[in-house]
């Protein structure tokens, strides 16, 4: 298990190196970030003293090494628009951010782990059929019109929820279904094949020879196997729900750092921008390392070599 | 709507048939068929210039409402612009989108993964450690990143959705692979001293292409919808163009007083998306049913 | 007859395909008596593992059982719910799979999974549970038990999986044990310790015993009583000594003649076979189920020594004349015909 986990983290280290080079050289897809710094019409001179100043005219791994330093001590730049640090704007809106994506991953899973266990103990069911119909529904719905949607529906023609903002829980409810929904039916899908293959083993053929009751069949023996790749399956989604947030909050004017990355992104906010997509890709290799050490605790065979 | 499940399709039937009697592609592909029609077809079947505005005519509600006419069947935007003319003229987007950026995807992702599989070893290391990369990046974020650098049209959102979305593909062609590689008549191939490039053509390819299609499939999906959503955050394709994720944005602003405005695309996006999608499970239904999930 | 531990009339299965119904068992018939060990032997495919799976009611869903009587001990279970059949699984009897490999449950220990047994049919928990657990693994050669208790399946070898497996299903003492090919999946010198485990064991614990295999010599190994089956199908029934040195169906003697004996075979000498396919059984079947399969050998040399006595009520069916316990079946009329000419045959 400790080599496993070293070896997980070694990998998960890489990893996080090459996605840090490749957000630092977004930067240089732009043709000269001082221009695009300074602005459009900035004077050549100030230009010019832009670039001394932030060391834009040294070698490209020279300035990614010393971002690289800074960032690992945890100085991601100054906003350009913000005019603060980055670190500190991304840390404040990350807590609302991360409200949001615990929400809905929770509110997925809840929605689709039973109906996945329910569509696989009866195939071809009506209740079979409902799942499949809602993830194939739910695969085919861009999470920005269902958004648009629910506000029409629940908020202005039902007045059930507030529209935009972050104040109160209320406000968490539609960002939580639609940034929720769109993990669900993948999730479903694994949990329905995964049940199905291991209810058709040998082991839960002995668990019943045994005269296990249903219950303890199914939620024991066969859940206990089928959960395991739907632990990586939810902290990939997870994952992929941080990234997916800014559609999210830019609709409700949910102000987390999803609302924060549209807010630089139209700015031109490249430090900003490249913070974020460093912290949501760091954000995601922890999670996946996390979850892989579940996975692994989960199953004895990885487990106990 | 019905969603033919897999198991009641009998196995000992040719893949026509199968094909014939599965309703979920064929509901799929008279969907897509139908989308891609009007797109090609578009400038005789739009009633009007999609580009045309007319600030006398503005918001005119669809043929439905009780203040819509026949003029303007699905109405008119808030340039006066026909609706349905641009919905059409829209659809040439999507498509154009889906085709382009899964193409280049699938073209990334496969060599990867075929590569991976087939070579092993350094090779399998090197594509996997990228596909874990590119996984931990977030697309979204990344892409609407990069099309504001760039600047946005239609050629960067193309090029940026095929660059980022070619994961999948290499996924599952190197699993594809990996699996084929071990069948005998592989090791038969190489045993005869067939080239490399000839085994990976005549004797994997083949066995890949169905997963491939399947994939292809859902990526167009999974484009199409990302092509709207960039849009619709004002940083995909750009104005004037009848994106739909485009229509939805610019409509937006009304849906509380016509919410048509919004409801028109994004049922054609949903219908062109979810069209798509039955089609790929479909086809996986119908090739490998054991790779449903 | 009180001593049978089961009694299973007329069990048939049908299974659902594509083009009709395929008769999986025939209207077979068969018990077991109490310490006493029934092989059904056969090819696969030809219903063994489905009969089975049939007395525990384990058969797939889609699977249709038409039994006319079953009886385990004093209880007539033909009509059991499936709450009252979990009861008796695991309870009053038991099974033991082939595959030792996947049998077990991968993610629970040896411990976890021998306790819940008990805990279910019993309701023994705790240290008295545990030391039960540990008497049976040490009963079925697990010494020093206690160390593997709190291992997982994947860190035994098959030979000792098989051991747990024998060791759980014997913890609840049942009458009937049924052992699909339990040793099909193991080496060979594994197979003999394993054969010889449950040669013991049932000895010591008096428990009737269906052991499934395709294997002739674990047959001569291990069976008081032999049962023939062929596509769906008992064709001869008899004592391990009747149908050794007596075998009386075409079919039989086909088994018999595939096991090379050492010293008997020449080098060079072709093993024996059986000729052609076993025909497929879907749909209304009334054809010869045996076409196609003889040997030259049957139809010159007929069974010259053997003579049967027919049995009232039951079409081509006899008892082979001087025992009691020796029966063999024909499919069809052509199939006795090509074996036994009319003046070995008798009536009742």
């Amino acid at each position: 298990m400790l080599y496993y986990t070293l070896k997980r983290l070694g990998l998960a280290g890489l990893v996080a190196l090459t996605v840090s080079f490749i957000s630092f050289g977004l930067l240089y897809l732009s043709s000269d970030p001082a221009i695009a710094m300074a602005g459009e019409t900035a004077a050549d001179a100030d230009i010019e003293a832009i670039r001394q100043l932030y060391g834009f005219d040294r070698p490209i791994l020279v300035q990614y090494f010393d971002w690289l330093q800074r960032a690992a001590s945890g100085d991601l730049g100054k906003s350009y628009y913000f005019r603060t640090d980055v670190s500190a704007l991304i840390g404040e809106r990350l807590p609302t951010t991360m409200t949001l994506g615990l929400c809905a991953i929770t509110f997925a899973i809840v929605l689709s782990v039973p109906l996945g266990v329910a569509a696989a103990i009866r195939p071809n069911s009506f209740i079979d059929r409902v799942a499949l119909f809602l993830s194939v529904m739910g695969q085919a719905l861009p999470s920005f019109w269902f958004a648009l949607m629910l506000i029409v529906f629940l908020s202005v023609s039902l007045r059930l929820l507030p529209v935009s903002g972050s104040d109160t829980w209320l406000h968490f409810v539609m960002p939580t279904i639609v940034l929720g929904y769109y993990a669900a039916p993948a999730i479903m899908r694994l949990t329905r094949t995964g049940m199905l293959e291991v209810l058709s083993t040998d082991y839960i053929r002995t668990a019943r020879a045994k005269g296990l009751r249903p219950p303890v069949v199914l939620f024991k023996h066969a859940l206990r196997n089928a959960i395991i790749p739907v632990v990586s399956l939810a902290a990939v989604q997870f994952g992929f729900m941080l990234g997916g947030s800014i559609v999210v909050e830019t609709i409700f004017a949910l102000h987390g750092a999803g609302f924060l990355a549209w807010e630089s992104i139209t700015r031109n906010d490249l430090p900003t921008v490249q913070g974020l997509i460093l912290v949501f890709s760091l954000f995601y290799i922890v999670l996946t390392f996390i979850a892989d050490l579940i996975n692994a605790w989960l199953d004895p065979r990885i487990r106990i070599k | 709507m019905t969603i033919e499940p897999s198991s009641t399709t009998p196995k000992s039937s040719s893949v026509y048939t199968r094909f014939v009697g599965h309703q979920g592609v064929m509901v799929g592909a008279f969907i897509v068929l139908s989308i891609f029609v009007l797109a090609l077809f578009a400038p005789i079947l739009a009633p009007h210039d999609p580009y045309n505005q007319d600030l006398l005519a503005r918001l005119i509600p669809p043929v439905w409402d009780s203040r819509g006419s026949w003029e303007h069947i699905f109405g008119t935007d808030h340039l006066g612009r026909d609706y349905l003319s641009r919905l059409i003229y829209g659809a040439r987007i999507s498509l154009l989108i889906g085709f382009g950026a899964a193409i280049i995807s699938g073209l990334i992702g496969t060599i990867m993964g075929v590569m991976a599989g087939y070579f092993g070893g350094r090779v399998d290391m090197v594509v996997t450690f990228l596909i874990t990369v590119r996984l931990s990046m977030p697309v979204v974020l990344v892409a609407l990143a990069v099309v504001a650098i760039v600047g946005g049209s239609l050629q960067v959102v193309v090029m940026v959705l095929g660059l980022l979305l070619w994961d999948r593909f290499a996924v599952v062609m190197r699993t594809s692979t990996l699996q084929i590689r071990s069948m005998d008549y592989v090791a038969a191939s190489q045993a005869v001293g067939c080239s490399t490039p000839r085994i990976l053509m005549t004797e994997i390819m083949p066995n890949v292409v169905n997963n491939l299609i399947v994939i292809a499939t859902l990526e167009m999906a999974h484009a199409i919808i990302l092509e709207a959503a960039l849009s619709f955050l004002g940083l995909g394709v750009q104005p004037p163009l009848p994106s739909w994720g485009l229509m939805v944005s610019e409509g937006k602003d009304m849906m509380l007083f016509e919410p048509w405005l919004i409801t028109i695309p994004g049922v054609a996006l949903f219908l062109l998306v979810l069209a798509i999608n039955l089609m790929g499970d479909g086809v996986r239904d119908i090739t490998a049913p054991e790779n449903r999930n | 007859m009180s001593e049978n531990v089961l009694d299973v009339k007329n069990l048939s299965i049908e299974i659902p395909v594509a083009g009709g119904m395929l008769r999986a068992v025939d209207s077979i018939s068969l018990h077991v008596e109490k310490g006493e060990t029934l092989c059904i032997v056969g090819e696969s495919g030809c219903g063994k593992s489905l009969t089975s799976l049939a007395i525990m009611d384990l058969l797939p869903k889609k699977a249709i059982r038409k039994v006319e009587e079953m009886t385990l001990g004093e209880m007539n279970i033909l009509n059991f719910s499936e709450k009252q059949m979990s009861d008796v699984r695991g309870n009053k009897m038991g099974m033991i799979f082939q595959e030792p490999m996947s049998s077990l449950n991968p993610s629970f220990t040896v411990e976890n999974q021998m306790l819940e047994t008990l805990s279910r049919h019993r309701a023994i928990v705790g240290a008295e549970a545990k030391a039960l657990v540990i008497q049976m693994l040490e009963k079925v050669g697990i010494i020093p038990a206690v160390k593997r208790l709190r291992q997982y399946p994947h860190q035994l070898s098959g030979g000792l999986r098989q051991r747990v497996m024998i060791a759980m299903t014997l913890l609840c003492e049942p009458q009937l044990i049924i052992a699909d090919e339990p040793t099909t999946a193991l080496d060979v010198t594994i197979q003999a310790q394993i054969l010889k485990l449950m040669k013991n064991l049932q000895n010591d614990f008096d428990v009737g015993l269906i052991f499934i295999t395709h294997d002739l010599g674990v047959v001569a190994n291990i069976a008081d009583r032999v049962a023939v089956m062929y596509a769906g199908q008992i064709v001869e029934e008899g004592s391990v000594f009747e149908i050794f040195d007596n075998p009386s169906h075409p079919y039989t003697r086909g088994l018999l003649s595939c096991i090379p004996v050492p010293g008997k075979i020449k080098r060079g000498e072709p093993l024996g076979s059986i000729p052609g396919m076993v025909p497929s059984l879907v749909g209304d079947f009334s054809g010869c189920r045996f076409s196609g399969r003889w040997s030259g050998d049957d139809e010159q040399k007929k069974n010259s020594n053997i003579n049967l006595v027919a049995i009232d009520n039951e079409e081509n069916a006899f008892k082979v004349q001087g025992s009691e316990s020796h029966f063999v079946r024909f499919c069809c009329n052509e199939c006795l015909e090509k074996s036994y000419n009319s003046k070995q045959r008798k009536a009742s």
